[in-house]
């Protein structure tokens, strides 16, 4: 209306890029619908201390594996039941998120920074430097995920910082590869070569000219690559080599229910079924953010 | 070191002006890999060209693909540096000045690219690409290169709201005047257009050319015009340069080739223009054949297979840039020996 009522012409503004990307994204349902669930656990995370209604390390004692408020047996204090050592689980559920999403943001960050200057030099440099940095890449491409974080776990020790550094290390290879695809697009394109006849060096090549046309397709990679941060390190947390007890992290929460899996179903249902629905709303919000930046996809 | 070229500069102009960027016998051999076990070829997209622009003045360099039009658009502001040979540029060489030096002369040298698509970043609003160079080169303040980038923006036809605005707003003409506004941001004296208009429609080819035109007047620019659209080049330069294989094979006055080309490629070339006046018009050469690979050219002269004149003597031996009458100078054993049909002398 503002855009409208400013020109009064009948000459509409030209939309800015990021209008432009919006009204794409929106047109896509399910990655509106991943987006305000990621928004709906982000806000459980950083409120954490207020929403959740018990300290996720309090135990009550007599209030062993009590069953969801809804079931037969349950207890109105406890909406998603309680585990085998009488914590409440919307609680553990709660401050879980802000541990998975914080770790996830850490690995995804840090990968990402590490991946975009190694491709950046490699695809910018080329030559015996880019031949170390992509063979380096392809042997850690070479090795499994999840064993490869193992190994790197089992050297450094298991704990929450070391599975984090395990995990960068991991993902790292994916957006050393997809930086440097890009760089070698962009890097013969006249408006680069432009900025090289007008003196620019080579850090304000990489960094400023070259790296804002390269990012559509990291966006999509770092959001996609989130939801696995999420998994591997619930995997991890599930082998016990992440996060350690009493931390409430959803994998290591369904590690250890794993013995009620026959008694007491909902002691490993709900940890499942966050990281279920948080997994599918970053892969639902990626895919749309790919459809909205990716030009070739637009009419 | 510095002071003698300037001396020598100034006693020429009491003569004559003197060009204001020059090039001799300069050379961009590209090796090229062939294959395991053969050794490598050796590419010479430019194989010994000399010229000159004089300040304010057009120089059109026109050739068929693939002769090293765009190699020498390249050698010229330095994008490439070449293989061998000089390139003066206000009296100096600069090829051998420092790093210091160079980088401050180079400024003076702009280009503007054939395709106003891919020349303005897209992820950049159109006053920071036009302040781009201020800001790696200047000590101006924020507010003095903003000033400067609308005035350009005016000089070029735009309006200031422009300034905010993306690359991908503006349609091809609007693109190729924000990419001529930002080569003239640092004040250039010489301006080398590689097919500037090519990429457009015909209508806005000529406001492009006019504007153009208007600026060098303005601002006393020399343009290196690299074409290979003839009806432009005749409008625009002042002089003009065929090439063929990275060889110039004729030089003069634009009027002059126009009027009497010389060298048979040149004629052959003329002919593909269409032409109102029927005076001037060549009957249509069809050169048979396609351009030889600059990776195996062919001995002697390098035009010889295609052309009609040609003789032993142009097989084995290469011709040599001559001049022949004051301005203009054409490489050509047929004009040597006088066996060209069309120049009645």
């Amino acid at each position: 209306m503002t855009m409208t009522s400013e020109t009064q012409t009948t000459v509409r503004v030209p939309q800015t890029p990021f209008a432009e990307f919006w009204s794409y994204f929106i047109q896509n349902r399910g990655a509106l619908i991943g987006l305000c669930f990621i928004v709906f656990i982000v806000f459980l995370a950083v409120f954490a201390d207020f929403v959740a209604p018990h300290h996720p390390h309090e135990q009550f004692r007599d209030f062993i594996l009590v069953p969801p408020a809804w079931a037969e047996g349950g207890n109105a204090q406890f909406w998603l039941g309680t585990d085998g050592v009488g914590r409440d689980i919307l609680s553990r559920l709660i401050h879980g998120a802000r541990l998975s999403l914080l770790i996830g943001l850490v690995i995804v960050s840090v990968s990402l920074v590490l991946g975009i200057c190694l491709g950046l030099v490699a695809g910018f440099f080329g030559g015996f430097v880019d031949v170390a940095i992509m063979r380096f890449a392809d042997i850690l491409l070479s090795m499994p995920a999840l064993l490869l974080a193992i190994a790197i776990v089992a050297i450094l020790g298991p704990s929450i910082v070391n599975s984090g550094l395990a995990l960068s290390l991991v993902y790292l290879p994916h957006y050393v590869r997809l930086t440097r695809a890009s760089v070698l697009t962009e890097i013969n394109k006249d408006y680069v070569i432009s900025s090289r006849v007008a003196g620019a060096g080579a850090l304000r090549l990489m960094f400023i000219v070259i790296l804002p046309n390269c990012l559509a397709p990291l966006i999509v990679q770092a959001t996609l690559g989130f939801s696995n941060a999420i998994l591997d390190m619930a995997a991890l947390g599930f082998l016990g080599l992440g996060a350690q007890p009493p931390l409430p992290e959803w994998g290591s929460m369904l590690a250890t229910a794993r013995e009620f899996i026959q008694s007491a179903w909902w002691v490993v249902t709900f940890p499942g079924l966050i990281i279920l629905m948080t997994v599918l709303a970053f892969n639902l919000m990626g895919d749309g953010l790919r459809d909205a930046l990716d030009p070739k996809l637009k009419q | 070191m510095s002071e003698q070229p300037m001396t020598q500069q100034s006693s020429e102009t009491t003569a004559a002006k003197p060009p204001i960027m020059s090039g001799v016998g300069l050379k961009q051999h590209y090796p090229v890999k062939q294959g395991f076990m053969k050794p490598p070829g050796l590419v010479k997209a430019l194989d010994g060209v000399n010229f000159t622009v004089e300040a304010g003045k057009t120089l059109a360099v026109v050739g068929e693909s693939g002769c090293g039009k765009s190699t020498l658009a390249r050698l010229l502001t330095m994008i490439e540096l070449p293989t061998d040979g000089e390139l003066n540029f206000e009296g100096k060489n600069l090829l051998t000045l420092d790093r210091e030096t160079r980088k401050e002369l180079r400024q003076r040298i702009q280009i503007i690219f054939q395709n106003p698509y891919g020349s303005l970043n897209p992820r950049k609003k159109v006053g920071s690409i036009l302040e781009e160079p201020l800001v790696i080169n200047g000590k101006l303040t924020k507010a003095e290169r903003k000033e400067r980038a609308l005035n350009l923006l005016q000089k070029v036809g735009l309006k200031p709201e422009h300034y905010d605005r993306y690359p991908h707003m503006f349609s091809g003409g609007q693109r190729q005047r924000i990419a001529i506004a930002r080569g003239l941001m640092m004040n250039p004296k010489v301006v080398v257009a590689d097919e500037p208009v090519s990429a457009l429609d015909v209508s806005v080819q000529a406001q492009v050319l006019n504007l153009m035109m208007d600026l060098q007047q303005e601002l006393d620019l020399a343009y290196v015009f690299i074409s290979h659209d003839l009806s432009v080049v005749e409008h625009i330069a002042d002089k003009v340069m065929v090439m063929y294989l990275g060889k110039v094979v004729e030089y003069g006055a634009t009027e002059d080739i126009f009027t009497h080309p010389q060298h048979p490629y040149t004629r052959a070339l003329l002919s593909s223009t269409p032409r109102i006046d029927p005076e001037h018009r060549i009957d249509k050469i069809r050169l048979t054949g396609e351009l030889p690979s600059p990776l195996n050219p062919p001995s002697g002269c390098a035009f010889h297979g295609r052309c009609e004149f040609a003789n032993e003597r142009c097989k084995v031996e290469t011709p040599v840039l001559k001049d022949q009458s004051g301005e203009s100078s054409v490489a050509c054993f047929g004009i040597d020996e006088n066996r060209l049909p069309y120049i009645n002398r």
